[in-house]
Parts: structure tokens; sequence; C-alpha cells
């Protein structure tokens, strides 16, 4: 069949995207932006038991520089935005973000004057997992709705 | 209800230093209440903690009590540990000068709780070290435990950051 044929054994043909985002979405490091209550779910996301390394996100990596992936996990405070737009901004591109639990993505229960109604208002959220708090369960279907996005993108070459 | 026996020491120096007669003791639900004047408020405090062991700080909270008059109440909620005994200390402050003395030389932890309540209902501290809002960021403008401010805040007066990172 085309033109692995020609070359004979050994040889798989592909494209550089394919390959690039094949890579990029089994190696989802992630940034754990731990806020409240939602961030020891997200401790059981990342342990034995649920095992977010089976999708490649072995590693929760505290240094922004290192990591591909951001789950706000909890409220946000305007105060924190800040903080954690500065750790946003520090993450090399490419990179996405979870908002993890009702508070990061919409505010929550917390409607008040100092809680940022939703991490969307300064942050590009790519999965937003309901839940107050998740089961660690949803937050491994967000990291795989995220590889499923990732897949799909064109990294290196432009349909022009 | 009557104030237990064992408040009679406490209640008769309170009285002795409060020769008008405005101080009000009373008890709700077990807990002894003294309901005492703001220019009299440092001397009660500090003799309760030098002469009758007051010496444990459990909290200092201000509430806005919405009246035209005497807005804001003050409660500094304090422990005897020698004799296992509670007093709730309570006075008011206007709204157009909402400021007491500091405690934070007869209790150093109420230098939180001070500030605490600065931050939340604009109560000024005369002779307070250090007073700087402690949850709110330093440039906001209003005090947001006041019964006026609107739940929702105000809108731009805590700004988002920047979503372009380019620009500082």
């Amino acid at each position: 069949m085309g033109i692995e044929s020609a070359f004979g054994e050994g040889f798989l043909t592909t494209k550089i995207d394919t390959v690039v985002n094949w890579a990029r979405a089994n190696a989802m490091w992630p940034m754990p932006m731990g806020l409240a209550c939602c961030a020891i779910e997200m401790m059981a996301f990342a342990g034995p038991k649920y095992d977010a390394s089976r999708f490649g996100s072995e590693v929760m990596r505290f240094s922004p520089r290192q990591s591909d992936l951001m789950i706000v996990a909890g409220w946000c405070t305007y105060k924190m935005s800040h903080a954690v737009r500065r750790i946003w901004d520090q993450m090399p591109d490419p990179k996405w973000c979870i908002a993890m639990g009702a508070c990061a993505s919409t505010g929550g229960m917390h409607r008040s004057y100092g809680v940022v109604q939703g991490v969307d208002n300064f942050l590009p959220v790519d999965a937003y997992v309901s839940g107050c708090p998740p089961r660690p369960e949803v937050v491994l279907h967000a990291l795989m709705t995220i590889q499923e996005k990732v897949k799909k993108e064109h990294s290196v070459l432009l349909d022009v | 209800m009557q104030v237990p026996d064992k408040f009679n020491p406490v209640t008769a120096a309170i009285q002795a230093l409060d020769p008008s007669g405005q101080v009000q003791i009373s008890v709700t639900r077990g807990d002894v209440q003294l309901l005492v004047p703001r220019t009299i408020i440092i001397d009660v405090l500090r003799t309760l903690k030098d002469d009758f062991g007051f010496t444990y700080l459990i909290d200092i909270v201000a509430t806005d009590r919405f009246t035209s008059e005497d807005r804001f109440e003050v409660i500094w909620n304090i422990i005897s540990l020698k004799d296992q005994s509670r007093i709730f200390v309570k006075t008011r402050v206007p709204e157009e000068d909402p400021s007491l003395p500091s405690t934070v030389d007869i209790w150093p932890a109420a230098n939180w709780n001070e500030r605490e309540a600065y931050d939340m209902m604009g109560i000024r501290f005369t002779g307070h070290p250090d007073l700087r809002r402690l949850f709110l960021p330093e440039d906001f403008e209003y005090f947001p435990l006041r019964k006026e401010f609107p739940l929702m805040g105000v809108p731009g007066s805590i700004p988002l950051p920047s979503t372009s990172p380019d620009v500082d």
C-alpha cells in the first residue's frame, strides 16, 4: 500500500504534524495550580489509583518552564489571579489549560467581590470540568479531551 | 441572666474605671458581655489583662450595625486561662470617625485582627504598628464588609491581569 511497499520493510510514512502532535499529546506534563479543595482531587488524579501517567502526564512539574498543561484547581481571587497569570506566561508554548471544578470554571458558590468568576476571564481555558470537587476520572477525561484536541491541531504545517 | 459570682471583682473594677456609669454588663448564652464607651475601652482592656489574667485574645470582630448613630461595633473576645472565664468586650464607634486605640501593646496577637477589621470594615486603630490591609490589595478603595458595599463588588475596582504577555 502506497509508498511503504516501495521502501520495503522497516519504514513508516506519516505526516510531521501527526508525529509532533502524538509526542505532545502523550507527554502532557501538568502544572498543578492547586488553589483549594480541588487540589486534593488533583493529587488523586496523579496518584497510583487513577494514575495520570497512563496518559503520559506522569510528572507534575512545579516549575512552569517544564510544563505544558495548567490545571487550575480551585477558586481564584483577584489577588491570586495575577500570580496565576504570571505563572501561565512563564510556561513555554504550546500550552493548554484545564479549569477544574465549578469555582475555577464559573466562580461556583463563591459569588463575591473577591473571587474571579471563572478563570477564563484571564486565561485561555481549553477544558472545563464540572463538579465540586470533580472526581479524578473527570479530570482524566478532560486530559483525554485535550489530547484529542492536540491530535487534531496543525502544529507544524499550516494549511494555506 | 445574673452575672456569675466569679465576675464580681471584674465588674467592681470596671465600675471603678467608669464613674459616669455608662458600662452595660449583660449575660448572653452564659457569656458575660461588657458594652464600654470608647473613651475608656483601652483602660478596661488593660485592666482585664493586667489585673484579672485575661491573657488570651481569641478574636477581634467588627460588625456593621447600619444605624445612624454608633454604626460600628468592635468586639474583643478574651479568655482568662487562670479562671477559665470568657468575656466579650464591646465598644461602638460612629461612622464619621471610626477610630479606636490599638490594643497591640496589650495583646501582640491583636495585630492581624485589627488589620482585618481595618481591611473589611474600615475601623482605624490609632497606634497600630503596621495598619495595612490584610486580605485585599493595598490600593483597594472600599471596605467590603460594610453593608452598603455591593455583593459582587465595584466593577473594575480590582484589576485582572493583562492577558497579553508582552504588556507589563
